[in-house]
């Protein structure tokens, strides 16, 4: 092969990535351009490319009272996220670096929570919280989504904690300092990015989870996907309405996931990734 | 039993100080683990055991009083509904399908993407998004701009008059989570082939093996953890997929798109019947815990478990 005819193929296999990559996200790109259309404009045939936009749909979606829902999705999201880290962060630890004999057994049944479907428990999570007053509540779903992810919190941190190289710790206890002052000291400063990738993909899927937030929520403790249901029954009538709202509802994760993607990467690839 | 307490004093007993000091050190060690431990049998366990319960009786919502032991009859009555079957049958294409097809396209998409061009790290953010995207929002837009007969972008580009969400529902909600779940697959590929050494591959290069044979001499073997990670966790998730079809085909036409989870859903939320949805939802934990037995071991093996254990 010349360097030519190497280089030329090269501009295409480029071409060819960026096509790839375009088409693919094009049913995202199509929300961000529906959402500033007027309703007139959303749905014809063929679509409209030229449109003067408008900012009507983002106001409407608001007044529409948009915004509980969304304060209502990051409270649940970011107490959620907390309440894993407090419980798997040690838990983590324990299986880890001063491990229990018990360490596999224990892995395995955490991994094997998260096969239980969860079709399989809504039922009586939906008696259960029907009969404490729970229905509807913001607090119900936020003790739900803590156990929906701890289990593979607890996963990516511990392999994260593998990575401590335990001669450092050795050395700090030869050293005479005190468990605490080793954990603070030696300990987080190696596993503080493993569990940041770990709480941005609870905030991921505690965002995005639909199951719980439509069976056991309403108008109170509803999240943003709830107040997308709201389209389901105006179908072909709002779609530049629905855009916008599908776009500002997705916008906070899409920012997050962007900026962190790295964090993402390992996080997903259970610190397998240097 | 006095002749067994008295064996052990001939040979040489580890005091009861000692032994009573070791048990308090592995209930000191365990501490930090038993309050994720307990959270999670709480959260996870307790309800589905009060879901086999149920299962055990007949309870109609609708119907309050109603409730009372009736033994296996709802797991008979699961067995012979039709739409049971049907639904397992599509859970099980929707799951292979799914996670295969978009391995697959994650695979192509990460190699394109394991090169130095320019703009490389905007097309990754690009390819990343429909990961980012809430699923909810994403099935919605589906079904309204992509599939739409009148006014959707798919009939406009192919000139075609389909109606996707009536005639192909079950391909058409598989579309939608493969496009969901395929930048998570890219994303995890991707990862496998940045840790592989370059060294080896520039010598496999060196030692005049072309691309093809490169890719599956060398890449692909040590790929396979990664793949085997991304198959388990795509099917986890995947196997429950309730959003797409909640929000595209509602299951329908008739019955054509309902999975598990939607059926069960439908039979408790709809119907009210306790005993037989939490029946059917005993079943699927059971079918689910043979296929995840063996997952487990895969899991297990990939990831060395052993190792962290002294």
């Amino acid at each position: 092969m010349t360097a030519r005819t190497n280089r030329l193929g090269r501009g295409a296999l480029t071409g060819l990535t960026w096509l790839v990559a375009l088409l693919f996200v094009f049913p995202v790109i199509w929300m961000v351009v529906t959402s500033f259309k007027h309703e007139v404009d959303a749905a014809t045939d063929p679509p409209t490319f030229a449109f003067t936009p408008t900012l009507e749909q983002f106001t409407t979606i608001l007044d529409r009272g948009f915004l509980p829902y969304l304060a209502n999705s990051a409270f649940v999201t970011g107490l959620s996220t907390l309440l894993v880290l407090l419980l798997g962060v040690p838990a983590a630890y324990a299986l880890s670096l001063a491990p229990v004999k018990q360490t596999s057994n224990a892995l395995g049944f955490f991994l094997s929570t998260k096969m239980l479907p969860i079709v399989a428990a809504i039922i009586p999570l939906y008696v259960i919280s029907q009969n404490l007053g729970m229905l509807d509540n913001v607090w119900a779903l936020i003790v739900l989504y803590a156990g929906m992810n701890l289990p593979l919190a607890v996963w990516m941190m511990r392999s994260f904690f593998l990575e401590v190289p335990t001669e450092m710790i050795e050395a700090a206890r030869v050293d005479g300092a005190k468990l605490p002052t080793v954990l603070y000291r030696v300990v987080l400063p190696v596993v503080a990015p493993g569990i940041a990738a770990t709480a941005l993909i609870c905030v991921i899927f505690a965002w995005t989870e639909f199951f719980y937030a439509v069976n056991l929520t309403a108008a109170q403790a509803g999240t943003v996907p709830v107040f997308l249901v709201g389209f389901i029954t105006s179908e072909g009538l709002f779609w530049a309405q629905l855009s916008a709202a599908a776009l500002l509802a997705s916008l906070p994760v899409m920012i997050i996931g962007w900026v962190a993607q790295n964090h993402l990467v390992r996080g997903l690839s259970m610190g397998a990734v240097k | 039993m006095t002749t067994l307490v008295e064996a052990p004093q001939s040979a040489e007993p580890p005091s009861t100080r000692t032994r009573s000091r070791q048990r308090s050190a592995a209930w000191k060690r365990r501490a930090p683990l038993l309050p994720a431990l307990l959270f999670t049998i709480a959260v996870t366990q307790v309800p589905f055991l009060v879901t086999v319960f149920y299962s055990f009786q007949s309870w109609n919502m609708v119907r309050p009083g109603s409730q009372h032991f009736v033994g296996f009859d709802n797991y008979v009555d699961v067995f012979t509904d039709s739409v049971f079957l049907q639904a397992l049958g599509n859970t099980v294409t929707l799951t292979v399908v799914c996670v295969f097809v978009a391995m697959l396209l994650g695979l192509g998409l990460a190699l394109l993407l394991d090169r130095t061009f320019p703009g490389r790290g905007i097309v990754r953010t690009l390819l990343i998004t429909p990961f980012l995207i809430l699923p909810a929002a994403g099935a919605l837009l589906w079904k309204t701009t992509m599939f739409d007969p009148t006014y959707g972008l798919l009939n406009w580009a192919f000139g075609v008059e389909v109606e996707w969400l009536s005639n192909y529902p079950l391909a058409a909600v598989m579309t939608q989570i493969v496009w969901q779940w395929t930048p998570f697959m890219m994303l995890l590929i991707l990862a496998g082939l940045q840790a592989q050494s370059r060294e080896v591959l520039e010598a496999a290069q060196v030692d005049g093996a072309g691309r093809w044979r490169t890719f599956v001499s060398i890449t692909l073997p040590q790929l396979s953890r990664y793949l085997q990670l991304a198959v388990l966790l795509g099917a986890i998730y995947i196997v429950n997929s309730f959003d797409a079809i909640y929000l595209m085909t509602q299951g329908g036409p008739g019955t054509a798109s309902t999975n598990l989870p939607y059926y069960i859903y439908q039979r408790a939320f709809e119907g009210f019947d306790v005993g037989q949805s939490s029946a059917m939802g005993v079943v699927v934990v059971a079918m689910t815990l043979i296929v995840a037995t063996f997952a487990l071991r895969l899991m297990f093996r990939a990831f060395d478990v052993s190792r962290g254990v002294k």
